[in-house]
């Protein structure tokens, strides 16, 4: 069985330690906050100046003033505090954020990351993305195992112009849960019912695999 | 007490000329100088420099600038939401220079500080890093970045008093407070201007002492990019 972007965000979710700060990219990432477990109380960050990040507003309670890095509108949750951008990227750089959840085009073995620039198209910009890959000690990408055309979006080099060198932790794929290790990448679990050829072969970069890999545990 | 008020948009924005570079606050349209980037396009100032974290939206925020064909060149971190820019900056008519965003913060901060350069991890490695100096402290590498140099900045809080102290309101305080001062001369427009000894001081944000001018601003749009909400249960 394949797995959903929510169950993707799901199987993140139990990587959350209560305590934590964490700061949730576009996209998969931000499905994350769906799912915090039970009795673990984690602060969400947004890079553009807010920490104590709530749900959406209900309609009507927009305000134009709050919004998250994705431009979206939000609420806050007591406890919550605004600060400048400066200090914003002050806490990451300074990794008083202990978890980063991002997307990515592709990753490396050697836990290089690529996810803001394809060659020849327009390019959008890295937003907070280098400063978040270069600083935060604890990163997880999450993202689909292969790209639209099929192919392996975990390398063994990658090929698009990088956002950061070295950085990422693990991977969480519709597939597979990886580590990055000082050897390679490490398969940690595989999703309910996948075998581990199935995501051998959907990988390009050389996977290490020791013992029996468990299955994912999604709920 | 040294009053800083100008009394209309006009007023605080002269001086500015074609060719210069100008610092602005806002992330997306969120606490962007609206009046200001109004009377630029009515002004007709060309050629400019701008710094800022976005480059708005095809019809608002810096997006009317780009309309005009009033900007020559754009520091930003992420330019994704405007096909205009996308247009010119694809037939080469605008000059575009992507930073990481924190980077981009801390470089008006440190103009702010008087800081002329500051080294930083993100985007060692990247072709950001190309053509600086890089170093390598506890063994990590970072790479250096220089402090913003700008003719002006201007920037948007929600309060301000006569003597240019500055409250800023959610999110819309984002790159402005790091802002003010980062150029030659600040201009800070605001939603509601009150008498030096209104605000408390211990609840003021950014002390006018960064701040050449102040004026307040009229029909605030406030528009929203992204209007996201749930569902009443």
């Amino acid at each position: 069985m394949l797995l959903t972007k929510e169950d993707i965000a799901k199987r993140i979710a139990r990587e959350l330690k209560d305590g934590y700060f964490v700061n949730l990219g576009i996209g998969i990432p931000t499905l994350v906050a769906n799912y915090i477990p039970e009795g673990i109380n984690v602060e969400i960050q947004s890079e553009n100046g807010v920490l104590g990040m709530g749900p959406f507003p209900f309609e009507g309670e927009e305000d134009a003033d709050l919004i998250n890095a994705g431009k979206q509108t939000i609420t806050t949750l007591p406890g919550a505090v605004f600060f400048d951008s400066a200090m914003s990227f002050g806490m990451i750089r300074g990794k008083h954020v202990d978890l980063t959840v991002l997307g990515a085009m592709e990753v490396a073995e050697n836990g290089d990351i690529a996810n803001w620039k394809i060659p020849g198209k327009m390019v959008k910009g890295m937003g907070g993305a280098m400063d978040l890959v270069a600083s935060a000690e604890n990163i997880i990408v999450a993202m689909m195992h292969v790209n639209k055309a099929g192919e392996s979006k975990i390398l063994k080099k990658c090929t698009l112009p990088l956002t950061g060198v070295g950085c990422v932790k693990k991977i969480v794929t519709e597939l597979a849960v990886m580590e990055i290790t000082p050897k390679g990448i490490k398969l940690l679990e595989r999703a309910p019912g996948v075998s581990v050829d199935y995501i051998v072969s959907a990988t390009e970069a050389n996977l290490i695999i020791e013992g029996e890999i468990p299955e994912m545990q999604i709920n | 007490m040294i009053n800083k008020t100008v009394k209309s948009v006009q007023e605080a924005l002269q001086g500015i000329e074609d060719g210069m570079t100008l610092i602005l606050g806002g992330f997306g349209l969120c606490g962007i100088p609206e009046n200001s980037i109004a009377e630029l396009v009515r002004k007709g100032t060309k050629q400019l420099t701008c710094i800022s974290n976005n480059a708005g939206v095809d019809d608002f925020g810096l997006g009317l600038l780009l309309q005009k064909k009033q900007i020559k060149k754009m520091i930003s971190s992420y330019v994704g939401e405007n096909a205009e820019f996308e247009r010119q900056m694809l037939s080469g008519e605008l000059e575009v220079e992507l930073i990481p965003q924190g980077t981009l913060a801390e470089r008006c901060r440190v103009a702010q500080a008087g800081i002329p350069a500051f080294y930083t991890p993100a985007g060692y490695g990247t072709e950001v890093a190309i053509g600086k100096e890089t170093r390598e402290f506890n063994g990590k590498m970072y790479v250096m970045e220089q402090a913003f140099k700008a003719d002006f900045a201007i920037v948007k809080a929600w309060k301000g008093d006569t003597a240019g102290n500055l409250i800023f309101k959610g999110t819309a305080r984002n790159f402005n407070p790091v802002m003010a001062g980062a150029g030659n001369i600040t201009i800070a427009e605001v939603e509601e201007l009150v008498e030096a000894g209104t605000l408390d001081p211990n609840q003021i944000h950014i002390p006018g002492i960064f701040v050449q001018r102040i004026f307040q601003g009229e029909k605030y749009e406030k528009r929203i990019e992204k209007r996201t909400v749930r569902e009443k249960k």
